[in-house]
C-alpha cells in the first residue's frame, strides 16, 4: 500500500513536530510514509470563507500532489473533512471534469489518523507511552464531519501511563472556526473562554486533540492565563515512547520548545 | 427587504455588544441548556430517529420538488373547503391582505396566534398604521410586545429575558393595554402564567377577527396544522368569527399521511416533549363550529428567490422547530438580537442572505456568523445541511464583491495565499520567510507557551484580533518540509523529531 | 399579472433544474411496546394529567365525582347522563367562560406520546366548549388507544377541525421552565373505560 502523508499547511509551517509525530509513528506500525513534496494546503481555508475560485487551484495542487496513492493520511480531522467534503465542491465551481475526476480518485481516499490506524490498519494499541494526566477534546470537523467517534479514545486508553480524564462538555466547539476566529473574535473568545475553563476544571497536565488549529487557540488562551495546561495533538501522544520519555526532555512533550528555542538561544 | 430589524449593526459588531451583557449569557445558557438536555431525552427515546429524520426530510423535499403543483392543490382544496385563498407576492402585499379583510369587518383589533411569518412581514407594525391593534397572545410574544422589545429566539421569543425581568414588564405595561397585572404578582413562571391567562382572557372573548400562521398545509386535503402549547392558539382559532392565516408557501406538504413523521419530530426537536400540548387542524370552515369566515394568504416574500438556489433551497425545509437555535454555542453567548432578524441562530444565517440576497452588509455578516462546528446540521429533524449552506452563502457574499473596483483587504489576502498554495516552491519561499519572523520573534518575544515554545504576546495590525486574548505560537525556524528535505524525512537525521 | 401566476411562475422557474420525483420512505414504527393502554395512562400522566380508570358502568359515577360539583357544560351527545350539567347548544365564549368545566369523548388516544385526538362529533361537541372551560373532564375507552402517531392520523377524518391534546394547556416561554396552565383547560382529567 502507498501511503503518503499530507502534513497541513498549518503543521508544515507552524507544528512540523506534529508532522514528525506521524512519520515516526506509521514507520513504527510499519508503514513506510511517503511525503509528496508538490503538497501544499486542502484549501479549506479558502473554502470556508468562502473564495471557491481561489481555492480552485489549491485543489488542483492536491490533486496533482497526492495522484496514485493508496491512502492519504493527515494528522487534521479538519483537513480530511476538507478533502472528502469540499473538494468536489470546489470542482464543481472550476467546471473542470478532470479536476472532478482527480477529486473522486482523492477524496474517498483520505484520512483522518485515527482513521487510519483504527480502520486501515487495524489497531488501537500503537505501543505508546506517556505518562501524564491527559484530556481529550474531540474536534468538531473531526466528530461531526467525518464521525472519528471513539477511535481516538480507543488508542489512547491503550497508552501506557496515561491517565486520561473525561473533559466537561467535550462535544462543544471550541470557538476556532478558521476566519470565524478573527472575523467575529469577540465570540470566538468567548467560547474559548467557555473550552478553556473545562479544561482547567479537569486537572489535566495537557490538553490533546486533534487539530491543531483548534489546539492553536485554545492552548493560546490557557497560555495567556498562565494555566500551566499545555496542549499537544494526538500523534505526539501516540508517537510518544519510553525511549522519548527518558529523554532529559521528552521530545514526546517539549520537541516544539526545541525545534525553536535552540536557535533562539 | 423584510424580516430584519432596521438599522442593525453587522454581526461582529451587534454580538461584541451582547456578549458584554452579562444578565443576558446567564438568561441565554441557562435556558439553552435546559432545553438541549429536555431534547436530547426525548430523542434518545425514539428507536429510529435518523430513519423519522430522513422520512421527516424527505416529506418535505417532495413537496418542494413540486411546489407549483402542490400549491394548486393547496388552493383548490381550500377553496372546496369554503376558505378564501389570497396570494402575497411579499410582505407589503400580505398585509395589505390582512388590513383589507380586518377593515371589511369593521374591526380595530385582531388576536394573534405566535407566527413567524406575520413577524418576517411586520405584520403588526403594518396593521398599526392602519388603526388596527394587533394583540400578541403567546406568552412570550406578549413579554416581548409589551416590553417593546424585539423578538430573539424562533419559538421563545422572549428567552432573553428571566422571571424578575418579565414581572417587570408585566408590572409596567399590562395596564396601559388592557388588564393590569395584579398587586400581588411575584416572579414565580405559574403566577406570571396567570397573569397572562387573565389579561388576555377578555381579548380573546371580544375579538372579531384572529391572524395565525401554520405549521403545515396540507395540500390534498386543504388542511391548516397549528403547533402550540398554552392554547392561545385554540382561542385564536376557535372564537373569533372571521379567521386569516398567512401561510409561507414552503409550508406545504403533498398529503395528509405525511404529516406523520413531521408531527412526531417537530415536538421533540422543539420544546423536547413526546407531543406539545395542543395542535389544532382545520380545514376551511365547519358550519356551527369556529370561525365562518377564512382566508389564507399564500406568502412569497423571498421564498421563490430561496427555491431558485440549488444548495441554499434546503432551508425551505425548514419546520421552525429551534433546535439548531438551542444547541449552538454562537447563539449560546450572543442571543438572537445580534443576528438583526426575526430569523436568528442558524437558520437564520442562511435564511435571511437566502430570502433577501446579499447586498447589504448586515445580511452578509450572517453567514460568516458561524464557527461552522456542525452541530446544527446533528439536530435539525429535517436534516438541512445549514454548515454547507453557510459556507455557499459565504461564496454569494464573495462573489458579488468580485466586481469591486477597490478589492478587500481579505480579497487581496486569499488571493495571495491561493497563488502561494498552487505551487509547493512557491509555499517553500513563504515557509523561509515565516521562519525569519519566527526567529526574530524568538529572540525578542518574552512570552513562553507551557512547554516553553516561543510566543507572540499582543501583536498589533490584524493579528491583534488573535492576539487580544490568545497567545500565538512563533514560527519554527525549520518548517516540516524544510526538515523533510534536510533528514530525508528523519531516516539520515539519527533520531527523528528533534530537528536539532 | 397576478401575484397568483407571478407567484407559480417564480416556482415553475425556480425549480426548472430538478426532477420532482424523490422517494418518500415510510416513516418508522415504533417498536412493540407491550400493553398499549397502561402505556397511554402512563404518558398522560407524565404531563400531569389526572387519569382514572373504571369499568363501563362505573363510569357516570366517576364523571360526577370528577366534576366535584363545578358547573358544567356537555355536547349534545355525551351518552351518559351528567346531573346540573348544562347541554351546549350555541352557547357564547362568554357563557362558556362562566362555567367551570365540560365533559367530553374523544376520537383517539395515542399511546405512546400520551395524547387525545377530539374530532368534535356530537359526542365531544363545538370546540369552543372543550377550551374555554378550566377543566376537561374527556372520556377514552380503551379500545380507542392506538400505539402511535401514525395510527392516529390513518383513523382521523382531516375534514373535521381536530384538537390533539396532550395534558393540560402549558408554557415554557419564561426560562424554558414548563407550567401547567395557560390559556387552555388548567386541569385535564382523562377518564378511561374498560
Ligand atoms: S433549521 Fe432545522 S433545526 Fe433549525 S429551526 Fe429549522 S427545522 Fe429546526
Amino acid at each position: 500500500m502507498k501511503v503518503a502523508l499530507q502534513v497541513t499547511c498549518v503543521n508544515d509551517a507552524m507544528f512540523p513536530d506534529t508532522g514528525k509525530a506521524v512519520v515516526r509513528l506509521l514507520r513504527r506500525l510499519g508503514v513506510d510514509v511517503d511525503f509528496p513534496a508538490a503538497q501544499t494546503c486542502c484549501g479549506q481555508p479558502m473554502v470556508n470563507t468562502g473564495y471557491l475560485d481561489e481555492a480552485v487551484p489549491v485543489v488542483r495542487a492536491f490533486v496533482d500532489a497526492f495522484a496514485g496513492y493508496d491512502a492519504i493520511v493527515t494528522p487534521s480531522g479538519s483537513c480530511a473533512g476538507s478533502a472528502r467534503h469540499q473538494h468536489a465542491i470546489v470542482a464543481e465551481r472550476s467546471g473542470d471534469p478532470a479536476l472532478a475526476k482527480a477529486v473522486e480518485q482523492t477524496a474517498p481516499r483520505t484520512y483522518e489518523l485515527t482513521e487510519f490506524l483504527v480502520d486501515v490498519l487495524g489497531v488501537t494499541d500503537v505501543g505508546a507511552y506517556f505518562p501524564h494526566r491527559v484530556t481529550y477534546h474531540p474536534t468538531c470537523h473531526s466528530l461531526r464531519m467525518l464521525g472519528v467517534g471513539d477511535r481516538p479514545r480507543q488508542l489512547l486508553e491503550q497508552v501506557r501511563g496515561i491517565q486520561l480524564v473525561d473533559l466537561p462538555m467535550a462535544t462543544e466547539c471550541c470557538g476556532f472556526g478558521g476566519t470565524f476566529a478573527l472575523k467575529n473574535a469577540d465570540t470566538s473568545v468567548a467560547m474559548g473562554a467557555d473550552k478553556a475553563r473545562h479544561v482547567r476544571d479537569t486537572g489535566a497536565e495537557v490538553l490533546v486533540a486533534g487539530d491543531n488549529s483548534c489546539l492553536m487557540h485554545i492552548g493560546g488562551m490557557l497560555s495567556r492565563q498562565r494555566a500551566g495546561v499545555r496542549v499537544m495533538h494526538l500523534a505526539e501522544v501516540l508517537a510518544a515512547t519510553e525511549a522519548s520519555e527518558g529523554d532529559s526532555d521528552g521530545p514526546a512533550v517539549d520537541a516544539r520548545a526545541e525545534s525553536f528555542e535552540g536557535d533562539a538561544r | 427587504m423584510s424580516g430584519t430589524f432596521v438599522g442593525m449593526p453587522a454581526f461582529p459588531t451587534a454580538a461584541r455588544a451582547a456578549l458584554g451583557d452579562t444578565q443576558l449569557r446567564r438568561n441565554l445558557a441557562h435556558a439553552t441548556h435546559t432545553i438541549r438536555d429536555k431534547r436530547a431525552r426525548v430523542v434518545a427515546e425514539v428507536e429510529d430517529w435518523e430513519e423519522l429524520r430522513i422520512a421527516g426530510a424527505a416529506v418535505k423535499e417532495a413537496a418542494l420538488r413540486d411546489l407549483a403543483t402542490h400549491l394548486e392543490t393547496l388552493e383548490a382544496s381550500l377553496v372546496r373547503a369554503g376558505a378564501t385563498v389570497h396570494w402575497a407576492r411579499d410582505a407589503e402585499e400580505a398585509c395589505a391582505i390582512v388590513a383589507s379583510v380586518t377593515r371589511a369587518h369593521g374591526a380595530d383589533e385582531v388576536v394573534k396566534v405566535k407566527s413567524m411569518a406575520t413577524q418576517e412581514i411586520g405584520l403588526n407594525e403594518a396593521l398599526e398604521a392602519e388603526g388596527i391593534a394587533a394583540w400578541e397572545t403567546d406568552l412570550a410574544e406578549l413579554i416581548v410586545q409589551l416590553g417593546e422589545d424585539l423578538p430573539s429566539h424562533i419559538l421563545v421569543p422572549a428567552i432573553h429575558r428571566n422571571r424578575a425581568e418579565i414581572r417587570e414588564i408585566f408590572r409596567r405595561r399590562m395596564g396601559a393595554v388592557g388588564r393590569p397585572a395584579p398587586e400581588a404578582l411575584t416572579d414565580e413562571p405559574a403566577v406570571l402564567a396567570g397573569a397572562a391567562r387573565e389579561h388576555l382572557r377578555e381579548k380573546f372573548l371580544r375579538a372579531r377577527v384572529a391572524v395565525s400562521g401554520a405549521n403545515f398545509a396540507v395540500a390534498d386535503t386543504g388542511t391548516l396544522v397549528v403547533v402550540e402549547s398554552e392554547g392561545n392558539g385554540r382561542m385564536c382559532l376557535t372564537l373569533p368569527e372571521v379567521l386569516i392565516s398567512v401561510v409561507g408557501i414552503e409550508k406545504v406538504v403533498a398529503t395528509w399521511d405525511e404529516l406523520d413523521p413531521l408531527l412526531r419530530l417537530l415536538p421533540r426537536s422543539s420544546t423536547g416533549e413526546r407531543m406539545n400540548p395542543y395542535t389544532s387542524t382545520w380545514s376551511g370552515l365547519t358550519p356551527g363550529d369556529g370561525p365562518q369566515e377564512v382566508h389564507v394568504v399564500l406568502l412569497d416574500n423571498g421564498r421563490t428567490r430561496a427555491l431558485a438556489d440549488e444548495v441554499g433551497r434546503q432551508a425551505l425545509r425548514c419546520i421552525r422547530c429551534s433546535a439548531c437555535l438551542n444547541v449552538c454555542p454562537v447563539y449560546e453567548r450572543v442571543g438572537g438580537h445580534a443576528y438583526g432578524s426575526v430569523y436568528p441562530g442558524p437558520i437564520g444565517a442562511i435564511l435571511n442572505p437566502l430570502l433577501n440576497g446579499v447586498s447589504d452588509e448586515q445580511t452578509a455578516s450572517l453567514p460568516y456568523a458561524s464557527s461552522l462546528c456542525g452541530a446544527c446540521f446533528e439536530v435539525c429533524p429535517v436534516r438541512i445541511d445549514i454548515p454547507s449552506v453557510l459556507v455557499d452563502q459565504r461564496a454569494a457574499v464573495i462573489d458579488s464583491h468580485r466586481g469591486d473596483r477597490v478589492p478587500k483587504q481579505e480579497a487581496l489576502a486569499m488571493k495571495a495565499a491561493a497563488w502561494t498554495f498552487a505551487d509547493a516552491r512557491r509555499l517553500r519561499w513563504a515557509e523561509r520567510a515565516s521562519g525569519l519572523a519566527g526567529r526574530v520573534l524568538g529572540r525578542f518575544s518574552r512570552t513562553t507557551l507551557p512547554g516553553g515554545r516561543t510566543a507572540a504576546g499582543r501583536l498589533p495590525g490584524p493579528a491583534a484580533g488573535w492576539t487580544g486574548a490568545r497567545d500565538l505560537p512563533a514560527p519554527p525556524r525549520e518548517s516540516f518540509r524544510q526538515w523533510w528535505d534536510r533528514t530525508d524525512g528523519g531516516r539520515d537525521g539519527g533520531r527523528q523529531g528533534d530537528g536539532s | 399579472m397576478s401575484a397568483r401566476d407571478e407567484i407559480l411562475g417564480r416556482v415553475r422557474a425556480a425549480l426548472a433544474d430538478v426532477a420532482p420525483a424523490v422517494d418518500v420512505p415510510t416513516a418508522p414504527r415504533v417498536p412493540n411496546r407491550g400493553d398499549l393502554v397502561a402505556l397511554f395512562v402512563e404518558r398522560v400522566e407524565d404531563y400531569r394529567a389526572t387519569v382514572t380508570r373504571c369499568a363501563p358502568g362505573d363510569l357516570a359515577d366517576v364523571v360526577v365525582a370528577a366534576l366535584d360539583g363545578a358547573t358544567t357544560v356537555v355536547p349534545p351527545r355525551l351518552g351518559i347522563a351528567v346531573p346540573g350539567a348544562v347541554v351546549d347548544d350555541g352557547l357564547s365564549a362568554a357563557e362558556l367562560d362562566r362555567i367551570d368545566a365540560v365533559v367530553t369523548r374523544a376520537r383517539v388516544g395515542i399511546a405512546e406520546t400520551g395524547t387525545i385526538v377530539l374530532d368534535h362529533e356530537p359526542d365531544q361537541g363545538r370546540r369552543a366548549i372543550s377550551l374555554v372551560p378550566d377543566l376537561h373532564v374527556c372520556i377514552v375507552d380503551a379500545s380507542q388507544v392506538v400505539a402511535d402517531v401514525p395510527d392516529a392520523i390513518a383513523l382521523l377524518d382531516p375534514a373535521r377541525p381536530l384538537t390533539w391534546i396532550s395534558g393540560p394547556s402549558a408554557t415554557s416561554d419564561i426560562e424554558l421552565d414548563r407550567v401547567e396552565g395557560v390559556h387552555g383547560p388548567r386541569t385535564l382529567h382523562v377518564v378511561l373505560v374498560g
